[in-house]
């Protein structure tokens, strides 16, 4: 035997005894699979206990909602037929669809909604103001239940609609008596899509398979609302570390749609006639310079205000985005800028030219002394990595003395809960983003509460915002609200609980044979086909 | 020798548990807080108190540890802060693609660093020679991540010959197996290659210059009996040595070659892990990792005695 036949046979018993490759998907099954690259990684999956949004995207396949917003932020009705709302505005009565069922093919009970709406009401801020003023919430039969209030709540179909975290998903009452502390166990839902636990690997990947007894509404898809009909039989999230191999595994078509490509690629992608983009979400993000308000020297309002007349927004955003101004966008105010609520009212500070001159003579007028400002910056958020240089520099343009804190976001996430002063592990600046979606509406606004001790990290005080924001949920008409929105602008314009960094956006890049994506907050899956 | 198996063996209990208490007293003052990153950007002060109460992290170092060691010796490492899974059971999930990296690129590196670095000291100072030591050089200096991307953009970009990303496990056929294996192989493997070449040539140029080898040649010995059996097999418990150490490179090197490349093993679970603050499953990786060096330089130890019948147990 010579040594080519002597290899050959090798290669042939190698073959033999491995069964040298896995059966080749069918074309038709590949094209039944959509191969998604989320923003992060798929850590937990209990949308109520875990608040990100990439669990919030993932849970969205597989637990549906009562009502669910459009793309006006209209919530509209979709697990639910219909409501009543008594005169007095203070009585509720949902009846839900007939056939709905679980994934366990189990029928959605009134009884489970109530257990699901219990749980979410403890997280969430809307939910927390419904449970405030709940009197009753009981089963009237297996498809209707009711829930009486000792105060009428306008925004009642919102906050069961809303696409901010948490959701007021529906889950089996087995599932939803969990406490709303502890993870969620079963990942049972009556959505589109049924999880694959068993082929979830954490960090690495997480399957769906079609369910099919899903009753998709009849009304076309629109965001949250409408038939969340899926087009595809398996949608598979390939978790990417790294936004280099991301794009070169979409130019590859070993993926099909990447949610969050990294700005630098988009050129490399663009040039790939096999390759679209195109913004992810035209609501975009709100960049935040967060205040301390608890301690010296930004318990000063002059002196937050001084630094508000020196935050140069095309210098963050540029920073955050690089030099594709499509990207972003001046916000001379705090609401997400095009949509409804967006007011400039009372915003000169924003808006005017940029004025160190008048931040020198502010910090001056309010005895800056050369405290230091202790500034945490999360490092490895490149956005929040650039906004921190910027602002950096900002301060130090005028005069103030910054001890810059390069750490990472693990690190800011524990140390700005922190109440100390700087020298004792606190803070005195961090740097994030809000997404404009929670930022269209005081509702999930946290940025924009001014409620002290119980506000967001930072702390900010101001009866003037706290009242606006009351004067908004308790308004019934788009001009209650808008005037409403109007008189927090102002106020938070004086206190400034924050600065705004600018407005920006994000692509997300797909292939050409995938079509139906549809640009919004979120990932819709529904209605996506792939070719 | 069983005897000193057995002695070696019982010697890493006090090692595992000087290592879990570093590990866990590291990981206890180290700044940053999972209940925070839990509760997410939105949360309220409230909200982290409350989850980190409900995780136990609120409790003191002691109870905290001891709670944790308690567990250990009932064979139990936990679950994820995260992830609400078993630790053991993320591990599982994870051992495979890292194993299948290491091994291939053991393989692979040992494959071709021996016999470059044996032709590098047969051929000293030719221009052979100096192109083994600037591979070497190469090897040393290039990050395994940029070896990664340019091996990518060339097999996997433009000539379309291999995967980018990903891991396909073996028991779905050996070829898709090893399709996912060869670039990570190759750019994990550049590093332990030049190791490993440089330490052959060296030990083989100066095992070449011993008597028993003039002897060898003036018996007649031809020149790859003398390379190979004459030499080598004197120079391989150092070369042994070093392949042993180099495992500890590999897995430092697997943390990047496997989020370079997507592949779902330990490297990155372990850096999930630390970016979100998941104690256990930092402290049962580590632990692992730690094990696995352990067992690995016992290993080499009882390797030695194959090659030189002069050490004994």
């Amino acid at each position: 035997m010579d040594r080519r036949s002597f290899l050959q046979a090798g290669v042939a018993a190698t073959a033999a005894t491995t069964g040298l490759s896995a059966p080749a998907l069918s074309q038709g099954a590949a094209a039944r699979t959509l191969r998604f690259v989320p923003q992060a990684n798929l850590a937990n999956y209990d949308p109520i206990w875990g608040t990100q949004f990439v669990v919030r995207n993932a849970s969205m396949l597989v637990w549906d909602t009562l009502y669910g917003i459009d793309n006006t932020f209209t919530p509209r009705r979709q697990m639910v037929e219909s409501e009543e709302v008594s005169a007095d505005g203070l009585t509720w009565t949902f009846r839900l669809r007939e056939g709905l069922r679980w994934h366990d093919n189990e029928p959605v009970r009134a009884q489970d909604c109530i257990a699901s709406l219990e749980r979410w009401m403890v997280r969430d801020g809307m939910g927390q103001m419904i449970r405030a003023l709940r009197q009753e919430l009981v089963a009237v039969n297996d498809r209707t239940f009711r829930l009486r209030l000792s105060a009428p709540y306008p925004k009642m179909l919102l906050a069961l609609g809303k696409n901010n975290t948490p959701i007021a998903f529906m889950m089996p009452e087995r599932i939803a008596r969990t406490d709303p502390f502890q993870q969620i166990t079963e990942y049972v839902g009556s959505g589109p899509m049924r999880f694959n636990r068993s082929e979830w690997v954490p960090g690495a990947r997480a399957t769906w398979s079609r369910f099919e007894q899903y009753q998709p509404r009849s009304e076309a898809p629109n965001w949250l609302s409408g038939g969340k009909r899926m087009m595809v039989d398996r949608v598979e999230w390939i978790i990417q570390p790294d936004a280099a191999t991301a794009g070169a595994a979409l130019q590859s078509g070993e993926v099909d749609w990447w949610e969050t490509p990294l700005n630098d690629l988009i050129p490399v992608l663009r040039r790939n006639r096999n390759i679209r983009v195109d913004v992810a979400d035209p609501l975009g993000n709100v960049g935040c310079f967060r205040f301390n308000h608890l301690h010296a020297p930004f318990n000063n309002p002059r002196i937050r205000q001084a630094v508000a007349w020196i935050i140069n927004q095309p210098d963050f955003m540029r920073a955050v985005v690089g030099n594709d101004d499509a990207l972003w966008k001046q916000m001379n105010g705090f609401f997400t800028p095009d949509t409804p609520n967006y007011t400039e009212a009372g915003a000169e500070i924003l808006s005017r030219p940029r004025d160190p001159a008048m931040a020198r003579r502010l910090l001056q007028e309010a005895g800056y002394n050369n405290e230091p400002i202790t500034m945490i910056v999360g490092q490895d958020i490149a956005a929040l990595s650039a906004m921190g240089q910027v602002a950096n520099a900002a301060l130090r343009a005028i005069g103030m003395n910054v001890d810059y804190v390069a750490t990472d976001w693990g690190t800011v996430g524990a140390r700005r809960a922190s109440r100390e002063p700087r020298d004792r592990g606190g803070w005195n600046v961090f740097f994030t983003w809000f997404a404009g979606a929670d930022c269209t509406n005081p509702a999930s606004y946290l940025g924009l509460r001014a409620s002290g001790d119980q506000a967001w990290f930072g702390w900010p005080t101001d009866p003037a915002i706290e009242a606006g924001r009351d004067k908004w949920f308790a308004a019934t008409s788009a001009a209650e609200e808008k005037a409403a929105c109007d008189e927090i602008n102002r106020a938070a314009c004086q206190s400034l609980p924050f600065v705004p960094t600018g407005f920006y956006r994000a692509y997300q890049a797909w292939r050409s044979n995938v079509t139906g994506i549809v640009a919004g907050p979120l990932p819709w899956f529904w209605g996506v086909s792939k070719s | 020798m069983w005897a000193y198996i057995v002695r070696r063996v019982l010697a890493t209990i006090p090692v595992m548990a000087v290592v879990a208490l570093f590990v866990f007293s590291l990981l206890y003052l180290a700044p940053g807080d999972p209940a925070a990153v839990i509760a997410g950007d939105q949360a309220t002060p409230d909200d982290v108190e409350r989850i980190r109460a409900s995780l136990g992290l609120d409790r003191p170092y002691l109870v905290r540890f001891g709670a944790w060691v308690w567990d250990i010796l009932h064979g139990d490492l936990g679950t994820s802060i995260f992830t609400n899974l078993p630790v053991s059971h993320m591990i599982a999930q994870r051992i495979e693609p890292t194993l299948s990296l290491m091994v291939v690129t053991l393989i692979l590196a040992v494959s071709i660093a021996v016999p470059m670095g044996v032709v590098a000291a047969w051929k000293q100072g030719t221009s052979i020679d100096r192109a083994v030591m600037a591979f070497a050089v190469l090897g040393f200096s290039v990050p395994v991540f940029v070896v990664g991307y340019l091996l990518a953009f060339v097999f996997a970009l433009e000539l379309d010959w291999l995967p980018v990303q990903g891991y396909t496990p073996f028991r779905e056929g050996f070829i898709p197996w090893m399709e996912n294996l060869i670039l990570p192989a190759v750019a994990l493997g550049g590093v332990y290659i030049a190791l490993i070449a440089r330490i052959t040539r060296a030990t083989m140029l100066e095992v070449l210059s011993q008597d028993y080898i003039r002897t060898a040649r003036a018996k007649g010995a031809g020149q790859r009996s003398i390379l190979f059996l004459h030499a080598l097999k004197n120079a391989a418990v150092p070369i042994v040595t070093i392949i042993g150490i180099g495992i500890a490179l590999l897995i430092g090197g697997a943390v990047v070659t496997e989020s370079v490349f997507a592949i779902p093993g330990l490297g990155r679970l372990t850096v999930d892990a630390i970016l979100r603050r998941d104690y256990p499953v930092i402290q049962g990786v580590v632990l692992l990792f730690s094990f696995v060096y352990v067992l690995v330089n016992l290993l080499i130890d009882l390797l030695y005695t194959l090659f030189d019948p002069r050490i004994r147990y």
